[in-house]
């Protein structure tokens, strides 16, 4: 038995409270647990972080990136849905 | 039509390329850029965990505590390094075993400025001021690396590297500042330290085979001599500033370019090093394998916890 069967995680960081947890990388550990020590070593020796979340790399479920023209295009179409769309009359303000 | 379909993808990846869209994992991507990336990247991780022998070598026999904590500190980070790079590699497929196997086959390659021994304390100021040095000229352009993961772990890296070569240089002004004894261990140090410091840039252009293609793919931003040159322009006045002679008789000042032109590199000693003919070259990769075995009990116990862990947690559950 290797560590070929240490499983592979990914790790996401708090940087401080108010913000949200964000992707920095991966690492391998036997469990959770170990991934959380591992990552709060690799990841977080100058004050990187205060919340730890890992996740089996396995568990993420990502979109095709040959797919991205059919998933992200209709958004592009739609430009209405940004305040810049609108005109507004010279003199109107809070708006 | 497969072909053209083949043919199509390459020009839109290479037009990405040349727009500076960074390529992400599940990109398509030609086989031979993928190729180069893990040869590159697992050499890179190769490197940062061989790295930490030289140095690891005066731990214990640091001058005082606040150098031993720095010194520690500072190997930490390289495994740390290793980390950040093997995890990239393994975003392009590469098995992290395997790639680890290959450096203990002697497959793989890796720096071949740690092969050389770190025979007295100054050597610790000569590697972080020099090797460490050298280490950002070359991790600095790979910040805009066109592979994601890659460029992404080079930030880090570079933002984590930059006390490494000041923990150095302290060491090394320390001692030149010091007795007639210490100054000369510094002068040693830099003495054997500043010609492998050179060749950790690599060939000559004209003889790097793969700069061309790695320039085309953004995976290599600057050419190994110009690197080279770079350095060379830093770091001679900081050895002057401290009361050190680079050990290079050919080595003078040219007015008109504003650049040090330097004494030829024995090109000879750097591919006998490459080839494992170095001072070193067994010693490390057998202390990496000895880490390994000794540390499989350890990996299995871990595993072997995990696994009844989990078997506990679901019995609960049941």
């Amino acid at each position: 038995m290797s560590n070929a069967n240490w499983p592979l995680w990914e790790v996401f960081i708090r940087s401080k409270q108010g913000l949200s947890h964000k992707h920095v990388g991966s690492l391998r550990a036997a469990d959770a647990q170990m991934a959380v020590e591992n990552a709060r070593d690799v990841y977080t020796r100058r004050s990187e972080g205060i919340s730890i979340w890992v996740v089996q790399s396995n568990d993420v479920f990502a979109s095709d990136p040959s797919e991205a023209d059919s998933l992200y295009e209709p958004a592009d179409s739609k430009v209405y849905r940004h305040p810049t769309f609108y005109d507004v009359p010279d003199g109107i303000s809070h708006m | 039509m497969k072909e053209n379909n083949i043919e199509e993808l390459e020009r839109q990846f290479q037009e990405k390329i040349d727009n500076d869209i960074k390529i992400e994992p599940r990109d398509w991507m030609p086989d031979a850029y993928r190729d180069t990336l893990i040869r590159q990247i697992s050499q890179h991780a190769h490197s940062e965990i061989v790295g930490m022998l030289p140095e690891g070598n005066w731990i214990t026999r640091a001058p005082n505590l606040r150098r031993k904590a720095v010194l520690l500190a500072k190997v930490q980070d390289e495994a740390g390094h290793g980390l950040y790079l093997y995890s990239a590699a393994e975003t392009l497929g590469a098995d992290r075993e395997e790639t680890i196997d290959d450096l203990h086959s002697g497959k793989a390659k890796y720096s071949s400025i740690f092969n050389y021994p770190t025979l007295s304390w100054a050597d610790m100021g000569a590697i972080g001021w020099l090797v460490d040095g050298a280490a950002i000229m070359n991790q600095v352009p790979l910040c805009r690396c066109s592979y994601g993961p890659y460029a992404r772990a080079m930030v880090r890296v570079c933002k984590e590297e930059s006390f490494h070569q000041r923990q150095g240089f302290e060491i090394m002004s320390t001692l030149a500042n010091g007795t007639p004894e210490q100054k000369a261990m510094a002068q040693d140090a830099l003495n054997r330290f500043w010609w492998p410091a050179l060749m950790m840039f690599g060939p000559n252009d004209a003889e790097s085979k793969h700069t061309e293609q790695s320039m085309r793919w953004k995976i290599k931003r600057q050419t190994n001599d110009e690197l080279r040159q770079q350095f060379v322009d830093i770091t001679v006045p900081q050895a002057e500033m401290i009361g050190l002679t680079v050990p290079d008789a050919d080595l003078k000042f040219n007015t008109e370019t504003g650049h040090y032109e330097s004494g030829e590199i024995n090109w000879d000693e750097f591919w006998q090093v490459v080839k494992g003919n170095g001072p070193c070259n067994k010693d490390r990769v057998d202390a990496r394998r000895k880490a390994k075995e000794n540390g499989m009990w350890v990996r299995e116990a871990a595993a072997a916890h995990a696994e009844k862990r989990a078997n506990r947690s679901k019995e609960k559950r049941a």
